[in-house]
């Protein structure tokens, strides 16, 4: 803590214990992040990363710990970070990914993280994505990121990662459920897992109609997402869905697909954090001195609308910064 | 986001006790600390994840009567790690000797027996981090 420099110095070098506090520096957003991030950045942009969304209790966890497995076994390098939801009402969080973790560990060169989502709500935490570039900054090659388990629409995990994995069951719905827009349309690759109980297979029929009509709709696509039937506890279908996340990297790769996504992605973080800076700027600059609570009893009286309130209060503060200039 | 607590907490060795461990992370969770629960753990899994989790605490369950083995075991594998700064709380059926000797002599920082009231060990705790405790929000 004391020395910065070194503490970043050695998180580059593979340090857990660096890497592991600098993940927590930048996770409470501490006066030393900013400095953190401008440092290990130029470290990062190569580890291949890839998203585990899905509903909760799906199995993504165990998948997870499956997956870290196979990658270790040909020797990659593999960073974690599983983010769980935490109370709107006081912040505490329980932790639960990590119970799925194999116990034999020794063998596996893997940093797991746990992660509380916070008070986001797009199924990752604010700082997941710079907790992933601490983790390949110091010299992590694969990074998987499993979010909170999600409904239909918190759909995040597609902005931070090159590969998404969808993680269905069985009674992940019938085939109006497979209509839906937002989660499944953003899949990479399916796992339905737990496919040894049954509606496995009517479920992956339900898919593929879903998937042909995309097809059909935007002529024949570059990437049809595979579905894998698995079973994580099991050990089923496991080298199978190794082998399409894999097969989704090398498409990437092969095509131009890989940078774009990329650059779109920094794209959208960069128009993001923009907009964060600016409230927060005008939150402190202009706004810091606004007395909200007299709008309050306006508002409960009907008196006025919250747009037109706050379009009020933003216009003055503004004319009152301006005007003392 | 502020700074929370953060809590690894496991069912030491093959403790197979359940309720107790359950409890105790939902209250700390309740009172605003992030608990990363493991489940059953040996002391190398305990510290390696005290470790990759940067906790503050590692809270321990033990029923079992393996407590002066691997209670001891944790706190000199966080010491040869670099983390003296992490705090071994015990807690579960133990003999009061016991208890007395794990935080005297092995260094535990502290051990809670049963019928321990829940919000004595939540102060314990956020007291032995330093950081106030959260109000909670509406």
């Amino acid at each position: 803590m004391h020395d910065l420099p070194a503490l970043i110095q050695k998180s580059l070098q593979g340090d857990k214990r660096s890497t592991a506090r600098l993940i927590s520096l930048i996770e409470r957003a501490d006066p030393a992040a900013p400095f953190i991030l401008e440092q290990i950045y130029p470290h990062t942009g190569n580890a291949y990363t890839i998203g585990i969304t899905g509903p909760p209790g799906a199995g993504k966890s165990t998948l997870v710990d499956r997956l870290v497995q196979a990658f270790c076994g040909q020797q990659y390098s593999v960073g974690v970070i599983a983010v769980d939801p935490a109370s709107p009402f006081t912040g505490g969080a329980l932790l639960g990914d990590r119970v799925r973790m194999k116990h034999d560990r020794g063998d596996r060169d893997c940093f797991f993280r746990s992660m509380s989502a916070g008070k986001a709500m797009g199924g990752l935490a604010g700082a997941t994505q710079d907790a992933a570039r601490v983790l390949e900054a110091s010299g992590r090659q694969i990074i998987l990121i499993e979010t909170v388990g999600v409904g239909q629409s918190e759909l995040d995990v597609a902005k931070a990662t090159d590969t998404v994995l969808v993680v269905l069951t069985p009674e992940s719905g019938d085939s109006v459920q497979m209509m839906k827009a937002g989660l499944l349309e953003i899949a990479d690759v399916y796992a339905i897992n737990k496919s040894d109980r049954p509606g496995a297979d009517s479920l992956s029929r339900a898919l593929q109609v879903m998937l042909d009509r995309k097809t059909m709709a935007g002529g024949t696509p570059c990437w049809r997402p595979p579905i894998c039937l698995t079973s994580a506890s099991l050990g089923q279908g496991l080298p199978e869905l190794y082998g399409c996340i894999w097969n989704h990297h090398d498409h990437l790769r092969k095509t131009s697909a890989l940078e774009e996504r990329r650059k779109s992605r920094l794209q959208a973080e960069l128009q993001q954090k923009i907009e964060a800076e600016l409230a927060r700027v005008v939150r402190e600059k202009i706004l810091g001195e606004i007395e909200a609570a007299g709008w309050l009893e306006e508002l409960w009286a009907r008196k006025i609308d919250p747009l037109t309130a706050a379009r009020r209060i933003v216009a003055a503060g503004f004319a009152e910064t301006t005007g003392s200039k | 986001m502020t700074r929370k607590v953060r809590v690894v907490i496991a069912k030491l060795g093959l403790d197979i006790h359940w309720r107790g461990v359950y409890l105790v992370s939902q209250f700390l969770k309740d009172a605003g600390m992030e608990v990363v629960y493991l489940g059953n753990q040996f002391p190398e899994q305990i510290v390696e994840a005290a470790l990759e989790e940067d906790a503050d605490i590692v809270g321990l369950s033990s029923l079992s009567g393996n407590h002066m083995t691997l209670g001891p075991k944790v706190v000199r594998m966080l010491g040869e790690k670099g983390l003296d700064h992490v705090k071994v709380y015990m807690g579960g059926v133990m003999a009061p000797d016991d208890a007395a000797a794990l935080e005297t002599e092995h260094g535990i920082h502290k051990v809670f027996l049963p019928d321990t009231p829940m919000a004595k060990i939540v102060e314990h705790m956020y007291a032995s981090v330093g950081i106030p405790r959260p109000q909670p929000q509406a």
